[in-house]
């Protein structure tokens, strides 16, 4: 399965790394904060329904985001070599 | 603030990782709040006596990272500049500590003296977790523990370091000097630091062993289920805090009662009528109006930190975020809204866990519109009058309608106005089981809170109400020739038009400190004090037009002088309180009007104000 460029655009299931925060000051800090930097492995759990949040996990700590701002974070390009995690 | 031979502790921590729990084990709940000059906030703090070593322990706010953003990170940051310090604790989450280390370097940047803490040590053994303290203590070169603050493991040791590193000390060091670019010069190194500190003392497990969070994940946040699951527990625990709350504010408020009559009035019975009413019906009776409060709100307090705890209140917010979104709110806004309906009270002293001060003020615009307990009991009463059983269930099932209504309308036009600039990333903790006595513990602090809050401010309404019922002097009380009387028929030309006449328009009067007063309110007004004939005297006096315009008012005007109070204790601002207060004004009078002119135009009940 290829990797989208955006961790807004990552299917349930999948995981990818980290390539780089595009987001003001603030948010990048606070998305730093909660583990979401560069080279950290990423994996989307679940995706809620009517453009709602996501439901990530990065590290040990599981996150929601919204998609605006998850769309904010870019991943490295290429096919997801990690098996989903049952 | 430090001297005479006490040391001055800090407590640093990041959000979620226990710290108010473990700030109160160590502290033992002597903790009071202080404040330090150059802060804002207020912050909490405790002495105690560390092995021998008299400290002063002050609570910082939970903050992810020193160079942040944030309000809480820049009081921190002030704190740190300002403030002689002779020991830093840094808690942080055991078993997260792959991002958490970051807050311990820095401190370790800045030279300052640090313990450090690892909480939920119990979690990070269950999830594979293993930490090398000792390695780790050598790495950082600062004392490393490993604890539970939850079930009370470790804290000996920890005082024990804490006190040794006291010792160590040569008195307090300065405050920190150019900490910024401190922390700039370190910030590079950081990334490389974590990840070989990890490498050194830290074994993550190879896959994530939370079984369990990951199954109720799965039906909790399930995108059909999630959220009429969520509504049944939310249904199950307000009708919970009811069947317990209720009658016990009713034992309470019975107890304070025969108290008064039995004890106060007797023992004033020497002095002068009208000073024997002030302190009876004003005075003590304006004490026990905030005191029978308080079993509702120590309940709430404890559901809502079983909520918050049990990690079901951030999945509440990840449910209800998609609609709370265009609101110009978040998944949270809409949870303290429904904790509202029980008391908004509680609800608005919640909204503490927002960060973002556009979105909290957003929410405690919206959370007075829940149509609390105290309306209910009025509404109940007047359906009960005005309307057949069945019909009455509707008008209530209508009301909590415009309860939701007012809400979202007012959302809606104000967005704009308190717009948030805050992104909502919220961690989603592991499910966890809260223990009764932290939940206990915590609830008492809370309701202590209020108390210390609300009295003056109740009290002094409460004995305002009853000065403008017996002033002037030897007037009947509450009659049209007292204060209230006059006031009153000075409100026709304002509430006239939505059908109240003067009498309603008293109670409603009264109604502003508290709506349990409304119904005691048309009792005295009526000079009725059985329920069933106060039903005749209104329904002989007021048609059913009148009373919805009436109750529509009472739904949407300001709840109580208690939740104002808290309002402008946690807004820490008299403009927005007065908006607050004005807006809901403002769309209760507007609603009342078009619904009694509609009703009026429509030819519903006979014409007229009597």
């Amino acid at each position: 399965m290829r990797t989208p460029a955006h961790l807004a655009d990552l299917a349930p299931g999948q995981s990818a790394t980290i390539a780089a925060i595009e987001a003001n000051p603030g948010l990048r800090n606070r998305l730093e904060a909660l583990g979401l930097s560069r080279g950290q492995r990423v994996q989307m759990l679940r995706r809620a329904w009517l453009a709602g949040p996501l439901h990530v996990r990065v590290g040990m700590t599981e996150l929601m985001l919204r998609r605006a701002d998850a769309a904010r974070v870019g991943l490295e390009a290429g096919l997801d070599p990690w098996p989903v995690a049952a | 603030m430090a001297g005479g031979g006490v040391s001055t502790i800090a407590v640093l921590g990041m959000p979620n990782t226990g710290k108010s729990t473990l700030f109160n084990q160590l502290t033992g709940s002597h903790a009071h709040i202080g404040n330090w000059p150059g802060l804002t906030v207020d912050l909490m703090q405790a002495e105690v006596d560390l092995q021998g070593t008299p400290a002063q322990l002050v609570d910082l706010p939970g903050i992810y990272d020193l160079r942040g953003h944030s309000d809480d990170e820049a009081v921190v940051r002030r704190f740190l500049e300002s403030t002689r310090l002779d020991l830093v604790v840094v808690v942080l989450n055991a078993s997260q500590l792959d991002r958490q280390l970051r807050l311990a370097l820095q401190v370790r940047q800045l030279g300052l003296p640090a313990v450090l803490l690892l909480n939920m040590a119990d979690e990070a053994k269950r999830f594979g977790v293993s930490i090398d303290s000792a390695a780790l203590a050598e790495e950082l070169a600062m004392p490393v523990v490993l604890l539970s603050a939850k079930y009370r493991r470790g804290l000996g040791e920890a005082r024990h370091q804490m006190a040794k590193a006291i010792s160590r000390g040569i008195g307090a060091q300065a405050a920190v000097a150019h900490l910024e670019a401190c922390l700039a010069e370190g910030d590079d190194a950081l990334q490389r630091q974590i990840v070989q500190l990890l490498e050194s003392s830290v074994t993550l497990p190879p896959q994530w062993r939370d079984r369990l969070t990951r199954r109720l994940d799965g039906v909790l946040l399930h995108p059909l289920l999630g959220l009429p699951l969520f509504f049944l527990v939310m249904a199950l625990m307000f009708q919970g805090i009811y069947a317990i709350g209720v009658p016990l504010q009713e034992a309470l408020g019975t107890l304070l009662d025969s108290f008064g009559q039995g004890v106060i009035a007797p023992l004033i019975r020497g002095l002068p009528a009208f000073a024997q009413g002030f302190l009876l019906e004003g005075v003590y009776q304006g004490i026990g109006t905030v005191s029978a409060f308080l079993p509702v709100i120590f309940l709430f307090f404890l559901a809502m930190g079983v909520v918050e705890d049990s990690g079901y209140l951030s999945r509440a917010a990840y449910l209800m975020d998609a609609f709370m979104e265009r609101l110009g709110l978040d998944g949270r806004s809409f949870v303290l809204s429904l904790m509202g309906f029980g008391c908004n009270v509680p609800a608005i002293m919640g909204t503490r866990v927002m960060r973002d001060r556009g979105l909290r003020l957003l929410s405690m615009l919206i959370i007075p519109f829940s149509l609390c307990s105290a309306r209910l009991n009025v509404f109940l009463f007047m359906a009960s009058v005005f309307f057949a059983p069945r019909v009455g269930g509707l008008v209530i099932f209508g009301l909590y309608v415009m309860s939701f209504a007012a809400a979202i309308v007012t959302a809606l036009l104000f967005k704009g106005r308190f717009s948030s600039n805050e992104p909502l990333v919220l961690e989603l903790p592991p499910y966890r089981f809260p223990t009764l006595r932290q939940m206990v513990g915590r609830a008492w602090l809370e309701v202590r809170h209020f108390w210390f809050w609300s009295r003056r401010f109740i009290i002094l309404g409460v004995v305002a109400v009853w000065l403008l019922n017996n002033l002037p002097f030897g007037v009947e009380p509450a009659s049209a020739q007292s204060f209230s009387g006059w006031i009153g028929r000075a409100l026709m030309p304002v509430l006239g038009p939505l059908g109240i006449n003067p009498k309603l328009a008293v109670a409603l009067l009264f109604g502003f400190i508290a709506k349990e007063i409304v119904l005691g309110g048309l009792a005295v007004i009526y000079g009725q004090a059985n329920p069933l004939a106060l039903g005749h005297a209104l329904a002989l006096d007021v048609n059913w037009v009148q009373a919805v315009s009436f109750m529509l008012f009472t739904l949407l005007y300001t709840p109580c002088l208690s939740t104002v109070a808290v309002i402008r204790s946690e807004s820490k601002s008299a403009k927005f309180t007065w908006f607050s207060v004005l807006w809901s004004l403002a769309l209760a009078w507007l609603t009342s009007f078009v619904f009694y002119q509609l009703a009026t135009v429509l030819g519903w009940g006979p014409l007229g104000v009597h």
